[in-house]
């Protein structure tokens, strides 16, 4: 198995996806995230999933493909997927392809986690 | 631009192969070059990005089910606040005016199909040849 591109950690019910990748191009890279991340929703009954963006600078519409079927995924079991930290030229990305509307993008993590706390509570 | 079938005169032209190193190694190149010519920081994020949709539009599905060795074909000219790109590969070509709008509503949770939009929507100017294989594309500093 190749190594991980990603940093997954618990905090309370959230997990938290940090990619270590600055660039999220390479298609093989993309399936292995896609994968992963996949397979946490798959052990996880209702998944509560954030993925930070925090070190991206660049990625490509495969990239955004695997997020639309991780955030189907999470949907199909009653979860909630959350972005945050989305760079402003990036984040036209998801405003071009009105991809906006279909993730809940959050500025900040606390801003992310704030809106976990408050579907759960 | 002209007619997207032909050569851009003056261009460098590339045979690049399906690996990413390769590929890493042409964009760094062509982006060494924009900046070279005067572009900055947006427009170096718009020329990646176009770029690199068009790659793999290129590899996936141009070359779907044909050899994976085969290369596709870069060119490219840079000169001051004007890059011009055309990549063309070996396959039966498509007809992008076929491509569905990704941005309709019940297309936003479809996992595909946004590599051409983004491309048009970043570069000045993107035309396809009348087969489908090839685009060439070009960024104006305005």
């Amino acid at each position: 198995m190749s190594e991980s591109r990603l940093r997954i950690s618990k905090i309370d019910e959230v997990t938290q996806v940090e990619f270590i990748d600055r660039n999220i191009l390479d298609e093989a890279n993309i399936q292995a995230i896609s994968d992963e991340i996949s397979g946490l929703i798959d052990t996880t009954s209702t998944p509560q999933i954030l993925i930070n963006f925090a070190n991206v600078d660049h990625l490509s519409s495969a990239a955004l493909g695997a997020l639309i079927t991780i955030n189907n995924k999470t949907n199909e079991k009653d979860g909630t997927l959350r972005l945050a930290n989305i760079d402003p030229q990036i984040y036209e990305v998801f405003v071009i392809t009105r991809l906006n509307k279909l993730f809940n993008i959050h500025e900040t993590l606390n801003d992310a986690m704030t809106q976990f706390n408050a579907t759960t509570n | 631009m002209g007619d997207p079938s032909t050569s851009i005169p003056g261009s460098e032209s590339v045979q690049l192969v399906n690996d990413r190193d390769q590929i890493n190694e042409l964009i760094d190149r062509i982006l060494k070059l924009a900046v070279d010519a005067g572009l900055k920081d947006a427009a170096l994020f718009a020329v990646r990005l176009a770029i690199e949709e068009a790659i793999t539009n290129a590899f996936v599905h141009g070359h779907e089910g044909l050899d994976t060795n085969l290369p596709v074909t870069v060119e490219f000219k840079v000169s001051d606040g004007d890059l011009q790109i055309a990549i063309e590969d070996q396959g039966p070509g498509f007809t992008p005016e076929a491509l569905p709008d990704p941005t309709l509503t019940e297309n936003l949770s479809k996992p595909f199909g946004r590599g051409v939009m983004l491309m048009k929507a970043y570069m000045t100017e993107v035309a396809f040849n009348s087969q489908g294989n090839r685009v060439k594309m070009r960024y104006l500093v305005s």
